[in-house]
């Protein structure tokens, strides 16, 4: 019986793919929970989107594609925060017209050239088990350096997300934890977009953390949770598709809603 | 004698209007001051300014000797009057006091036992000890204003800055409220503070400054009281009841009546 359970992890593929599944749940859930607690679940979809217009630059330049994603997705948060603050636009404004704008480029690029040989499908939909070993190193270099900063910079974020203006006023440097944060979203986002896809990254940076928001009194608590549920979405996910024979991306994230709902009833059912 | 905070020709707008002009101010090292006036008059500006949230359109801020954005962290804590957060965040009220360590904290100094300590004694001196493990939401209005008082108590800052603290607090919050500004200000940290009550000004404040966009008056209470310039605020604003300035020491809080300009 165990033995059964356990064969798709046999594979060499299948366990790139559980140690993808593992790192990009626990990061984008965590980095999730800031993305939830100040409102900007448009950025997820914003950034992968974004990052379509890297994938092309290099698919055209022959250079990786996770690199052209990570310096078009990193630019374009730069500008989002950049559009922001001077041109004082609010936040989801600055968002939709960049996003839309790198995406834009990216197909007007794409509709240019005549060999047609980039695979589109599995960009926008993401296939976490085509994960090769210099992707893997990819996502463990990048995910641990976003972990590390995220970690050096927790309180000091904390705080800056709850009350930036009296953050501000006690000397923290709000400005740059404002970049800072976007700038580790771009890279979550390019982390994620192999497993899950351009389209349903965002779900994996909003749904676990709303689920956590639901059941958390506190923070940290609301963090661990985020990535419980972060980890169990992507790894229940993957193992799911492997029986299903169904889209790995598309499985995870409803792994991730169906555990949203469980919160939100759970939420319900508890006494006040 | 050189000042704590000093403001020369300060002139703050936004856009094309003229929030503040020409104020010149300097206070003191232990000094309360407080800052009255009509609605409008400019008094959060000012305190914005002095905190830096702000920049001065003309004129020269400068707060222990250099410009209020170049001071160490932690140097400066400011409640506003309306504090403009989630109340849904995941935080309790000990959770939202420990954020005024934070800016003591860099990212290789960890969350202390002297921290937790100063987390609850600033709790324990606006007396919100027994909620301390209250979520945020759950709380009144006043008990919100206490928590994010006693939050900038725990950052122990060496100015302090409260906008309008009284506001929608009970008499017997406002005494306690009064009581921790006056032993701040007696370990030497300057307060400068917003009110819309003119009442117990002198159990309050060391000085008194009366804003209508400029300075009308600076002074002791009783030499405002004296100089006529409760007058043009008066004027400015639909006055409620009389003004009074002095103080009976035998009127118990319970009747103490809300006079305001």
């Amino acid at each position: 019986m165990m033995h059964a359970l356990l064969a798709p992890f046999a594979y060499p593929f299948m366990q790139r793919a559980l140690v993808a599944a593992l790192i990009v749940g626990a990061l984008c859930s965590m980095m999730g929970t800031y993305v939830v607690l100040r409102k900007l679940a448009f950025i997820g979809d914003g950034l992968a989107h974004a990052s379509f217009a890297g994938i092309v630059i290099a698919y055209l330049r022959n250079i990786d594609y996770q690199l052209g994603a990570a310096v078009v997705a990193v630019l374009t948060a730069l500008g989002i925060g950049f559009v922001h603050r001077k041109g004082k636009v609010s936040l989801d404004t600055s968002i939709g017209v960049l996003f839309t704008a790198a995406f834009a480029l990216g197909i007007f690029l794409m509709s240019r050239q005549t060999r047609y040989t980039l695979d589109l499908q599995s960009f926008l939909f993401g296939d976490i088990l085509s994960v090769t070993r210099g992707d893997l190193i990819f996502i463990v270099v990048v995910g641990a350096a976003v972990f590390v900063a995220a970690m050096l910079a927790y309180r000091d974020m904390l705080f800056a997300s709850f009350d930036p203006v009296v953050a501000e006023a006690a000397g923290l440097p709000v400005k740059w934890l404002d970049y800072g944060l976007l700038v580790a979203l771009a890279l979550t986002i390019v982390v994620a977009l192999q497993s899950v896809g351009i389209v349903l990254v965002a779900a994996l940076l909003v749904t676990p953390a709303a689920a956590a928001y639901q059941l958390a009194k506190r923070f940290t608590p609301m963090l661990l949770l985020s990535a419980a549920f972060g980890v169990t979405s992507t790894v229940g996910g993957l193992y799911a598709s492997y029986f299903l024979g169904s889209s790995s991306g598309a499985t995870i994230v409803l792994v991730a809603t169906l555990l949203f709902f469980i919160a939100v009833a759970l939420k319900r059912l508890r006494p006040a | 004698m050189s000042c704590d905070v000093e403001l020369h020709k300060v002139r703050v707008s936004y856009d094309a209007f003229c929030a503040l002009e020409s104020i010149d101010l300097c206070v003191q090292h232990g000094e309360a001051l407080g800052i009255v006036g009509p609605n409008g008059s400019g008094k959060s500006t000012l305190l914005k300014t002095i905190a830096g949230l702000l920049r001065p359109e003309r004129g020269s801020i400068c707060v222990f000797g250099t410009a209020p954005r170049r001071l160490p962290r932690g140097s400066i804590a400011y409640v506003p009057q309306v504090e403009a957060v989630d109340w849904g965040f995941p935080a309790t009220v000990s959770d939202v006091v420990a954020m005024g360590r934070f800016a003591h904290l860099p990212w290789w100094r960890r969350f202390g036992p002297a921290d937790r300590a100063l987390v609850e004694e600033a709790i324990e001196a606006v007396g919100m000890s027994a909620m301390a493990g209250r979520h945020i939401a759950e709380l009144s209005g006043g008990q919100q204003q206490r928590a994010f008082i006693a939050r900038a108590l725990a950052q122990q800052p060496r100015l302090l800055l409260l906008d309008e603290p009284t506001t929608g607090v009970d008499a017997a919050t406002e005494e306690a409220l009064r009581q921790v500004v006056r032993g701040v200000v007696a370990r030497g940290t300057p307060v400068l503070m917003t009110t819309h009550d003119l009442e117990r000004v002198n159990e309050w404040f060391d000085r008194l400054m009366v804003l209508d966009r400029r300075m009308l008056a600076l002074g002791t209470p009783d030499e405002v009281a004296a100089s006529g310039a409760y007058a043009a605020i008066r004027e400015h604003t639909h006055t409620h009841g009389h003004l009074r300035v002095d103080h009976d020491p035998h009127e118990g809080h319970e009747a103490h009546p809300e006079v305001r300009v």
